[in-house]
Order: structure tokens, then sequence, then C-alpha cells
């Protein structure tokens, strides 16, 4: 690069270009013409992970809000990784459904770049500005089918909390900045941990208004009454893209903040969050077995495994740290290729996920059914897959930093959820195939590459995961 | 506090004096009530059809596009302000953000978003 | 002289009133109007801070929460319209589709 300077944005860069050129191309486009508009976000994520690979260990940069440190840089690479298997599932979503594609990719584009942005920034106010962009462009995505009721009414209720939510993580910054002096994570860290005796209620304050916002963000008990409803609601594609892509940006912001800036403090907010990461295993295993819809049901879900992940803030030790970026990387790919699944058994007029739609699956769509179950053993925490890998760094890590009770409720719930995904498994292969039920659509090429490189990866981090584990741990002995 | 204590009485004024000229009206007019005082115009022409009309939708639109165009604008004023002391590199960042809009404002022109249906 | 409590006091009313809003108000386009005050709310306490420390950073900021809480604001009403035209009503009751 010509300068130093522009370093630590490149990777954003890329990604901000292909949605701006994505949007241009829309804008261009000739009436019924079609364009490879996914493929230029492809190229774009393209370069925004190479980028990230050239720029590790070199600690870049710029503006002194963005970082981009190797914890930002390996966040940023499973957020390229989200965007290009949510986008390679829906070229065959957007064509089925008929979305407009222009809009939808761009959309897609532009939430991935300020997931980006929230992984690598280091400034109070950069990091709201990337959740809005973020947010907005979710909010979106959610409600794109605008004929379909349910998806507009997700959209609303998604937005309405989001909204909700930022006003009392921007009012959490408002307090920070009046104490600290700045919103610069590193002045804040600086000036806290100089004040760490006297416990100001101004400080305390903004820690709880953080907390409250990260914890909507991240769909933790108890403010994640809307996470159930915007998944159900949105398009199956945009529920995966949205479970792992906004949960990994978010939970980066939440660890570099809570454990950079507000270290110091952490005797103040860790009972809280230890509560709390028990509260939502515990809720989102035992909701979720009472769930018929599978969409709804994996909602559930993706909300305990945002409880695993609060267990490895908690612990914070070195294994803890290094197991939040791992189980990250594991969840996003294996919610993903779940989603993906759902988005791929849809049809236009029907969803197909409710419970009862998977029957005999195996019977009609084998390949399918095998997928499907790779990812559910994984989600459940199984061996020989990612899933199981993950947890057990997690759960390793809260016992050697002491708190036995969440590493027991962690495993117990684990065991619970081990039974509704695999009442969905011997659906597919036991059941017979109900007659009423729809012949479920074709799987294109390119989908179907997508889901066979997620599978790969879940199976081959479920067998070796040493070196992307020596990965996440050099990446997070950098910056904490 | 007690540079409030100004407004303070007067917000005691205010109050005293509607409660005193409603209840002396009260005990001096005459009470004759009838249908037509209840009219939404006692006198003129009878009222047509609701008064929550729905706007055509196009209002919405051109609205929507307008928020977000206007609040932009807000960074061009500090902009001309410290414009001296930025330099071309003031120059430059400001040709960038104003492009991206335009791409954004050429996108709902060709999307006829702008235009009257 | 007005002192900073006094600021930060309007300003934490101000978003109890917002969030009063979202919670009790029963028409869609005022609970929008009830996070857009929460905002405004925080706006205030950043530029009070802002003059408290002798920095424009707070002003700055709140540059930027306007601009976001526009941009907000037009996707918000732009979902509002699409739900209106499903249902006709801007009552939330209405929208039970979802389990809320």
């Amino acid at each position: 690069m010509f300068d130093s300077t522009f370093d630590a944005v490149v990777p954003l860069l890329c990604v901000i270009l292909a949605a701006l050129a994505a949007m241009g191309a829309e804008a261009f486009r000739a009436r019924g013409e079609r364009m490879p508009i996914g493929g230029l976000g492809i190229v774009g994520l393209a370069g925004a992970g190479v980028s990230s690979v050239l720029l590790w260990n070199r600690n870049a940069a710029s503006f002194g809000v963005i970082l981009a440190d190797n914890f930002g840089l390996f966040v940023t690479l499973v957020l390229v990784v989200v965007g290009v298997l949510t986008i390679m599932f829906s070229s065959q979503v957007v064509r089925r459904d008929a979305l407009p594609a222009g809009e939808y990719y761009a959309l897609v584009l532009f939430a991935i770049a300020g997931m980006i942005m929230m992984a690598t920034a280091n400034d109070l106010l950069v990091i709201f500005l990337a959740l809005e962009i973020l947010s907005v462009a979710v909010y979106v995505l959610t409600g794109i089918r605008r004929d379909d009721q349910r998806a507009t009414e997700a959209a609303f209720k998604y937005f309405l909390l989001g909204a909700f939510s930022s006003a009392f993580f921007l009012y959490g910054i408002a307090f920070t900045y009046g104490v600290a002096g700045s919103t610069r994570l590193d002045r804040v860290g600086a000036y806290l941990a100089a004040q760490s005796m006297s416990d100001s209620p101004l400080i305390l304050m903004a820690l709880a208004l953080l907390l409250v916002g990260f914890a909507f963000k991240i769909s933790a008990v108890p403010f994640h009454m809307w996470t159930p409803d915007a998944y159900e609601g949105a398009p199956a594609i945009v529920t995966g893209f949205m479970s792992t892509g906004v949960k990994a940006a978010a939970f980066a912001a939440f660890a570099r903040v809570f454990l950079s800036a507000f270290e110091p403090f952490s005797a103040d907010w860790a009972p809280i969050v230890w509560i709390i990461a028990a509260l939502t295993m515990i809720l989102g295993t035992v909701v979720g077995v009472a769930q018929s819809n599978l969409k709804r049901m994996l909602a559930y879900s993706s909300i305990a495994h945002g409880g695993y992940l609060l267990v490895g803030l908690v612990a914070a030790n070195e294994v803890g740290k290094a197991a939040i970026l791992f189980y990250l990387l594991a969840y996003a790919v294996t919610n993903l290729a779940a989603f993906g699944v759902i988005a791929l058994l849809g049809s236009r007029d029907r969803g197909n996920d409710e419970l009862r739609d998977y029957a005999g699956l195996w019977h009609t769509r084998p390949a399918l059914a095998a997928l499907m179950t790779v990812c559910l053993l994984s989600l459940g925490g199984l061996p020989p897959t990612v899933g199981f890998i993950g947890k057990w760094y997690i759960f390793s890590a809260a016992v050697s930093a002491g708190y036995y009770g969440l590493a027991i409720i962690g495993v117990l719930t684990s065991v619970v959820s081990v039974f509704f995904y695999l009442r969905v498994v011997v659906m597919m292969y036991m059941a017979e195939r109900e007659v009423a039920a729809a012949m479920p659509p074709r799987v294109t090429g390119v989908s179907m590459a997508a889901l066979a490189f997620a599978i790969f990866v879940i199976v081959y981090l479920g067998v070796m995961p040493t070196q992307v584990l020596d990965l996440a741990s050099a990446s997070i002995a950098t910056i904490f | 506090m007690s540079g409030y204590l100004g407004v303070i009485i007067y917000l005691g004024f205010i109050v005293a004096f509607a409660v005193v000229s409603l209840a002396v009206a009260r005990l001096l007019r005459p009470h004759r009530p009838f249908a037509a005082k209840l009219e939404t115009y006692e006198c003129g022409a009878r009222p047509i059809g609701e008064a929550w009309v729905q706007f055509p939708v196009g209002f919405y639109l051109v609205a929507l596009v307008f928020i977000v165009f206007d609040a932009l604008a807000v960074f061009l004023f500090p902009w001309v302000l410290a414009l001296r002391g930025l330099g071309v590199w003031g120059v430059a960042a400001m040709l960038l953000f104003l492009s991206i809009i335009a791409l954004g404002w050429l996108y709902a022109y060709r999307e006829r978003i702008l235009e009257w249906q | 002289m007005i002192p900073l409590s006094d600021y930060l006091i309007v300003s934490a009313i101000l978003f109890a009133i917002g969030t009063a809003g979202v919670f009790l108000r029963r028409n869609l386009i005022t609970i929008l109007l009830s996070v857009e005050i929460m905002l405004n709310a925080v706006n205030l306490t950043f530029v009070a801070f802002g003059r408290y420390l002798g920095s424009v950073d707070g002003q700055i900021i709140v540059f930027f929460v306007m601009t976001v809480a526009a941009a907000e604001a037009a996707v918000g009403l732009a979902i509002v319209i699409a739900l209106f035209r499903h249902r006709e009503s801007l009552n939330p009751e209405a929208f039970t589709a979802l389990k809320w």
C-alpha cells in the first residue's frame, strides 16, 4: 500500500467496495438483465481474506480507531467464511424466491463490512457505528420478502428491539466518555486501570448499560425475547447469516471491550456475566426442547450457544480466550451450514421448516439428510466434530479458572440439547415420509459445494483442531 | 436552586390563572347544551369523511430518502468551517463521501423511488 | 452556570420517558418516536459531558448519532409501511403471526 495509515482498513475497504459495486450494478442494470453480483461479492470477500492473511502479526492500526491485530483478523477471517458461505447458499434462494439480487447482495456485503469493522474497532463510537451499519442492513434483510407477512413482522420486531438496545449501548458509551474523557478503548482502559480503587457510580452505570447493549445483540437471557421471532420469521438463509455473523461480530466487540478496557472492573462484571451465561444456557436448551419448528428450535439452540461463549468470557484465562475464538469459528460454520440445509429445502411458498417436514428426508434427499446430521451432531457437541472440541475447550477453561458451577451447567445443558438435535436426526431417518409433504426442490452445484466445504471444515477441525487452536491462542496473546 | 425561584412562581401563576378563569367562567355562563354545539365546526360546512386520511405511500418514500440525505448534510457544515486547515486530504475525503451519497441517490433514481406515480 | 448533574438528570428522565414509551404506547409510529427520544437523551448526555470536559468530541459524536438515528428511522419507517400494507393497522397487538 502507498501509505501504512490505511493498512488496517484494507479488508474492510475490499468488502465495502464490493458492496458499493453491487449497489451500482443494480442501479445500472437494465430491466431483466442478469448480473453475477454474487460473484462480485465473493471477489470482494476473497480480497478481504487475502489482505487479512497478509496483515497477520503486523498489528496495523489505522486512524487510531481500527486495529488489525491478530484477534480482529481471526474474527475477520471467520466473517469472510460466513460471508462466502452465505452468498453461495443465497445464489439458489435469491433465484427461487425472486429476491432483488442487487439489493440482497449489497445488504449482505454491507452487513459483513459492519461486522468486520466491529471486530477490528478500537473505539466505542466506531463499535457503535459498525453495530448500526450491520444492524440496519440485517433489519432490511430480515424483511426482504415483503410479500411474506411473517418476515415483515419479524423485521419490525428485530428492528424495534435492536434500536432499543442500541440506545442503551450508546448511553453506556456516553457515560464511559464522560468518565474517561475519551471513547478510545486504550485510553478508557488506561484511565480505568488507574481508577480501579474507587467505584464511581458513573463507571458502574456505563458498565451496566454496555452490558445490556451487548447482551441484546448476542441474545443472552433475559434480553433474548426478540431472537426466536426474528429467527423464525426471517428467510432461513438470512437467519443463518445473522445467527452466526452478527453474533460473531458482537462477541468479538464484547470480548474486546470487556477484556481490555473494562478488565480492571472484572470483579464487578464477572459475577453478572456468570449469571447471564448460566441463564442463557439453561433457557436456550430447555425451551428449545419444546419447539416444533426447526428454525425456532435452532434459534433457541443459538441462544444456548451464546451462553457457552459467555462461559469462555467469564473464565477469561488463556484457554478461555482462545476457546472463545475457536468456538466462534466452530459455531459459525456449523450453524450456517444447518440453516443452509433448511434454506435449500424450502420452496417459494413454503418454508418447509416444521419438524414434521423432515420426516423421512433420508428417503428423498439422502445427501442433504446426511449433511444435516453432521451439522446437528456438531451443534450437539458430539465427537468427532468441531462442536465437541469447541465445547471441550470452553468447559476445560471454565474448570481451570475455578468456575466449576458453570462447567457443570454447561455439560448438563449440552447433554439435554443432544436430545433435541437427535430427535431431528431420528425423524429424518426413521419416520415415514408424509404424503402431503412437498418434494424439496433440486439443489444447485454452488450450494452443494458450500455445504461440502462446511462439512469438511466441521469434520477436519473435529479431528485435527490443533493448528487452528494454536492460531487462536496466538491471536489472543497479542492484545489482552 | 434560587435561580429557579422565579420560574416556579411563574409556573404557579400560570396554573392559578387557568384554574381561576375556568372556575369564574363556569359560575357566570348560562348552561344551554344542544347537539350542534358538539359538531366539529359549529357554524359552517359539515366535515366529510375521516380526519385521518391516508396519504399516498409516495409521500413516505420521498420522506425516507429525504431524512437520510438531510441528516448527511450535517457533516458538510463543520467541514466547510474547518476546510482551510484540512488541505487536499479534507477535500478528497469529502469528495469520496459525497460520491458515495451520489451513488445512493443514483440508486434511488434508477429504482424510480423519486418518480411520482 | 447550571451544574453537570442537572443535565445528566434531565437526560436520564428523557431516557426513562423514551423507555417507558416503547413499552407502553400502542402505536408503531409512536414507539419509533420513543426510541428517537432515547437517542436524543443520549445526545444531550454527550453534549453535556463534552462541555464539562472542555472538548468538542461530545458534539462531534452527536453528529454521528444523529445520522445513524436518521438512517435507522428511515429503515424503521419503511418496515412499518411494509407491515401496514399487510394488516392496515399500526396497533402492535394486531401483529400476532409470530408468538411475541
